[in-house]
């Protein structure tokens, strides 16, 4: 297998944008990201696109080959890739492999996702088709009640508390505030953060990742080849992409995601490295509970001293375990399709010392875990700087 | 008639777009005494995790379970 690199990265802002088209968005991230590499469209090999339900919230299919066309790229394959919210996650966790065994040089992987034409109560409904639509979702259970029934029995066996979730949604948008390319770059207060407009109880509006619109793309090629592309290469030390039962009732344990902890166990092994040697992470916050439930799974903490772990302030961008320095999925923005890649490219940012405001310290060797629905795929990536 | 306990629940205000007269509602998973588990939703009295429930009827589909 050849070791992979990431050559180049693009990324458009996360947020509400009425005048832009799902195509349009797409293009502005892979443009950015092919500038990045200085490569021109004819050069790309292969274009793999994540994307949850663009037939849904725009109408539009065989979306792949009509983005890739908008770039310039055609005669090479194109593929949408769908798993939920882990769609661009499972894009790169195939584009990385398609490199890694040689078939492709330079592979564009790709995230998009156009949410905010639609009515909040018919996104709930699009993003319900991520769940069992036989069981659970024709029961009435939504997204947000999904996240919540697991963190009404994680309060259960682990005395989690409100104020733990309270101090996920604080700490993401403190450090959204400094992502110029966050959808709302405010900071909370704990307060507000507790008394939000309930959604699904105990979740509150605060505890809810946004519905957004965004791209993000990146470049990929097999690492001997990345010098001839950038002189700031980043090494794919580790991907794994696994699978669950899609509903929750399925799930012996809803506390913990199965596909996590077997997609984590993998990539480490495949990096040669420890949960305890990561210096920062990316992680699924859809709700604030996953957040919790993620820092659990990587093994970064023990199961049920996540909730903890987050009020004593530990993965602030000044604590000994930073997450999500990006503002994450709650305060960056949640485009559901781009939001695998996004995390690649925010990994990236770190990496390269790019972050700005937010650049940490140690910077040398991160990780992103992506989620589908209420577990059934996740796809874990561990970067490191060349 | 089927019974069980609640493993987990939550009161869903903000329903997708078939559901919205219907919020706020209760919804449970349930460890039903057969074995296996089940969405389902609660019928009057809230529930909380380790009441017992019990079966009431399936509307339209939904399972519906009551405080036992």
């Amino acid at each position: 297998m050849r070791p992979v690199a990431i050559i180049g990265i693009g990324k458009t802002a996360f947020g509400a944008f009425p005048d832009r088209d799902l195509r349009s968005l797409a293009v502005e991230a892979g443009q950015k990201c092919l500038a990045d590499a200085h490569v021109s469209p004819s050069q790309v090999e292969a274009y793999y696109l994540g994307n949850f339900a663009g037939p849904s919230f725009v109408g539009q299919n065989h979306l792949a080959p009509y983005i890739a066309g908008a770039m310039g790229i055609t005669g090479v394959p194109c593929t949408r890739f769908e798993a939920a919210c882990a769609s661009s996650g499972s894009a790169f966790y195939h584009g990385v492999s398609s490199v890694a065994a040689g078939l492709n040089d330079v592979v564009l992987v790709a995230g998009v996702e156009k949410m905010t034409s639609q009515t909040t109560p018919k996104v709930t409904e699009i993003l319900a088709g991520a769940g069992d639509t036989c069981g659970e979702v024709r029961a009435g259970a939504t997204f947000p009640a999904l996240f919540a029934m697991i963190a009404r029995r994680h309060m259960y066996q682990y005395g989690t508390t409100r104020e733990m979730l309270a101090a996920v949604a604080v700490k993401n948008h403190e450090n959204g505030a400094k992502n110029p390319l966050a959808h709302m770059r405010k900071v909370i207060t704990m307060a507000q953060a507790l008394n939000g407009k309930p959604i699904s109880e105990p979740l509150t509006v605060f505890d809810c990742s946004l519905i957004s619109d965004g791209a993000a793309a990146v470049l990929i090629a097999p690492l001997d080849r990345a010098a001839e592309f950038t002189d700031k290469p980043v090494k794919v030390l580790g991907v794994a992409q696994t699978s669950d039962y899609v509903a929750l009732d399925q799930k012996d344990d809803i506390t913990t995601f199965r596909a996590v902890v077997t997609a984590a166990q993998k990539a480490y092994k495949m990096a040669g490295v420890t949960p305890q040697d990561i210096q920062f992470a990316e992680v699924h916050d859809c709700f604030t509970i996953a957040e919790i439930v993620a820092i659990e799974d990587l093994g970064f903490v023990k199961k049920g001293d996540g909730g903890p772990y987050e009020l004593a302030g530990c993965t602030r961008l000044t604590g000994p375990l930073p997450i999500n320095t990006s503002g994450g999925l709650k305060s960056k923005g949640h485009p559901v399709g781009a939001t695998g890649v996004g995390q690649i490219c925010d990994l990236v940012y770190q990496l390269r010392g790019e972050a700005g405001e937010r650049q940490l310290a140690r910077h040398s060797l991160g990780l992103a875990q992506n989620l589908g629905g209420s577990g059934a795929t996740a796809v874990v990536t561990i970067l490191g700087a060349v | 008639m089927k019974s069980g306990l609640v493993y987990t629940e939550t009161v869903v205000h903000a329903a997708p777009e078939q559901f919205i007269a219907d919020a706020p509602y209760q919804l449970a998973i349930v460890s039903l005494e057969e074995g296996g588990r089940l969405t389902a939703r609660i019928d009057g009295e809230r529930v909380v995790i380790g009441d017992r429930v019990d079966f009431v009827e399936d509307r339209n589909g939904i399972p519906f379970f009551r405080k036992a």
